[in-house]
Formats: C-alpha cells, structure tokens, sequence
C-alpha cells in the first residue's frame, strides 16, 4: 500500500513536471514571442475560488448563532420527498420548536404555499433570479433570512434546491447538512454523488412505504452510504406514512439543541 | 452544472488579480487547482470559462486546470494513501478516521499576463 501510495505521488509529480514543462512552452515558442520584445509575467493569486461565498457564509453562521438559531441544511435529487418531510416535521415540532424555512427552488412558488400550513415562517427562493442556479448560495440566504424576525426562531430549515451535486460545495452558514435520499432512487447515488455524503452528518433514506412494490436493496443502498461516510447516521422514514419519525425528530432535536433544558 | 458561477468567479478574481499597472497587458492564461472530490467537471469549466471571459480583460485568455488527486491520512495508523474509489475508510486498518489531506480544492493559483509593449521595461525578468 506505502509502496502504491508513493507511486501515486510520484505518478501525480510527473504529472504536475508535464504540465510545467507545458507550460513553458505553450505559447512561447511562436511566432509572436520572437516577433515581439515583449515581456510575461506570472502573478500568484492563490485564492480559493469560492472565498466570497465562503465569507459570506461566515458572515451568516456570526448572525444566526448571535440570533440563537440553530440551521439545517437539506439537500436531494428533485422529488425525494424534502418538502413533504419538513411539512410532516414542523407538523412534529411546531410551535415547541419555533422555526423558519427557507426554501429554494428555480422558478416555483408550490412548496412554499405547501408549507404555509404549518405555521412557520416561509420565504420562498427562486434561483432564476440569480442566474437560474442549481443551488441556494450564501448571499442568497442572507438576503431571505432578512425577511425572518430571526428573534423569534430556534430553528431554521433551508430547503436546498434539487441537485445532489451543486450545493455540496456552497456553504450556506448551516450548522448541520441533511441528504435525502429516496428508495426510488438507485442505490448507488451515494456513490456516485461522494462528496455530497462525505457532506452531511446524516441521511434519509425516504418512501420506505413503497419498499413492498420494489425492486431495491435498501441494504445495499446503507452500505453504499457507509463506504462512502461510515459513521453516517440513516434515517429509515416514510414522510408520507410517518414511519421512522420519532428517530429523526429525536436526533434534529438533540442537534440542534432543543432539547436542553428540557 | 454550477460551473457557471464559478466561471464567473474565477473572471472576477483573475480581473481582481491584474495590478494596476499592468491593465494593458495581456492575459494569456489562468492557472487552477481543482481536486477531484470538488463537484466541478473540468470540461463543463472550461466551456463557461471561454463564454464568461467574453469582453472582459480576460479575453483571448486559457484556462489551465491542475486536477488534484484526493489524498487521506489515517487517524488511527497514520498510512496515507490515494483515495481513487467513492470509499472512504482505511484499506490498512480499516478505521474510518480519515483526513481528507488534498482533493477539495478549488483554487486560483496564478495569471500569466503578457505586454507587448517593447518600451515599458517594468515587466522586464
Ligand atoms: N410514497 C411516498 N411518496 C412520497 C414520500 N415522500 C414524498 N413523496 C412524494 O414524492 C413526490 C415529491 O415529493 P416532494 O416533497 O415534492 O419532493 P422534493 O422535490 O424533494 O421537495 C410527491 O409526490 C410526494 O407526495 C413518501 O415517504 N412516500
Ligand atoms: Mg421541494
Ligand atoms: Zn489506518
């Protein structure tokens, strides 16, 4: 394994001395080099690319954690049922746990006027208007928790937008990222979608009420979460039954807090 | 599919980066680091790129990108190792306390400028 390991780096350093040696000459031997008596320089920047979100979403975590709110993010596929589990979940917690949701969507307003039920405090995001992104970024967040008197909420549920890939690299100032994934979906997504999992602290595995009509290896499914986040804790639930509920509402609780001082 | 923004991120950075006496110059290239567990397809990067520099300063300019492998230290035995499959755990110890070292990156390492001007001397190695 050492050996293999070295190897890579070794292979990796090759790589990096191919591209140098690339470098050096892309460009430079033409034409226009002996043409010219110009001159070129090499600026080091060394900035990570998303340090403006990342900011901002340091900025948010100050404000929420100085408001005393406590955020989730929750991301999924489009359709893994996100909307119909925080309805049934505010369903469980509200008014005990006072809370909010942001929810994220590219152009529609339906899962808001789904979760205005509910009592909490919505404010619906569409991303087409900041470009028809596939994720919720972190000056998206601020600007709609503006809408939200911060003051009377404990807990703040941001309903990502629908994509497994996106949104795994934008930090929002969450305190803690939630996948869904639902027994419709192939097995194999948190395989094929890594980071997202390596992400989140912990997973739902959702429509367990339809497990009788398929042809899914839930197990499989586990395992696969597991190879890629082991200590990962899943959430067996059916949103629409209410099955597996108490274990999710119970760990949301411990999370985020509520359930001090009780 | 968020390659676009940070398309546009990295125009603005790369921008950002030109000093100013040097607004002249040509930008011929931009330098990047990208790992492999970032969720950023190069290729998809490279089309935006070439869209989102468009009537910028960066006009004309390449994108170079570095992919980074994704590296782990073992926190129980110290072995380190590629990680080259969507598993995440120890191939020594089996112990799933890993560092994830290299393979998130996203970064902007450098801009090559060029100034073709042969009488501005400031730009002289
Ligand atoms: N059978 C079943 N259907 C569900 C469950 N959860 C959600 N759905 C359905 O899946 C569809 C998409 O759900 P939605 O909450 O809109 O998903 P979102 O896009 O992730 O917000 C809707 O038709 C829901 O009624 C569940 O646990 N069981
Ligand atoms: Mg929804
Ligand atoms: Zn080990």
């Amino acid at each position: 394994m050492t050996i293999d390991w070295l190897h890579d780096i070794a292979g990796y350093r090759h790589h990096q001395d191919f591209h140098k040696a690339r470098h050096l000459h892309s460009g430079h031997g033409s034409a226009r080099t002996v043409a010219s008596k110009g001159a070129r320089r090499e600026i080091q920047v060394v900035r990570r690319v998303l340090d403006v979100n990342e900011k901002m979403a340091q900025h948010n975590r100050r404000l929420f954690a100085g408001k005393g709110v406590f955020v989730l993010n929750m991301m999924s596929s489009p359709g893994s049922g996100k909307t119909t589990i925080l309805e049934r979940t505010l369903a469980e917690i509200m008014p005990r746990i006072p809370s909010a949701v942001i929810v994220g969507d590219i152009c529609t307003a339906h899962d808001a006027q789904r979760l205005a039920g509910s009592g909490a405090p919505v404010v619906q995001v569409n991303t087409d208007e900041f470009g028809g992104d596939c994720h919720l970024a972190a000056h998206v967040i601020e600007k709609a928790a503006a809408g939200i008197d911060l003051a009377a909420v404990d807990l703040l549920i941001v309903e990502n937008v629908g994509n497994l890939v996106c949104p795994a690299e934008f930090d929002i100032g969450e305190n803690v990222r939630v996948v869904v994934l639902s027994v419709t979906e192939g097995e194999d997504k948190p395989v094929k979608y890594p980071l997202m999992f390596r992400q989140c602290q912990a997973a739902l595995l959702n429509k367990i009420d339809l497990l009788p009509y398929l042809d899914y290896d839930k197990q499989r499914a586990v395992d696969y979460i597991h190879q890629v986040n082991p200590q990962m804790p899943v959430f067996e639930i059916s949103a629409q039954t209410g099955q597996g509920f108490d274990a999710w509402i119970r760990w949301l609780e411990k999370r985020s807090g509520a359930t001090d001082g009780r | 599919m968020h390659e676009m923004s940070i398309a546009m991120q990295v125009v603005e950075i790369a921008v950002a980066s030109i000093p100013p006496d040097l607004k002249g110059a040509r930008v011929e290239r931009v330098n990047l680091k990208i790992g492999k567990l970032s969720a950023v397809v190069p290729d998809s990067l490279q089309f935006c790129f070439s869209v989102a520099i468009e009537s910028t300063l960066l006009e004309g300019a390449e994108l170079f990108i570095e992919e980074v492998p994704v590296l782990a230290a073992c926190g129980r035995c110290s072995h380190r190792w590629t990680i080259d499959a969507p598993v995440f755990c120890c191939p020594q110890c089996r112990s799933a306390n890993l560092e994830i070292l290299t393979g998130r990156e996203l970064d902007i390492e450098s801009i090559e400028l060029y100034q073709e001007d042969e009488n501005d001397d400031r730009l002289a190695p």
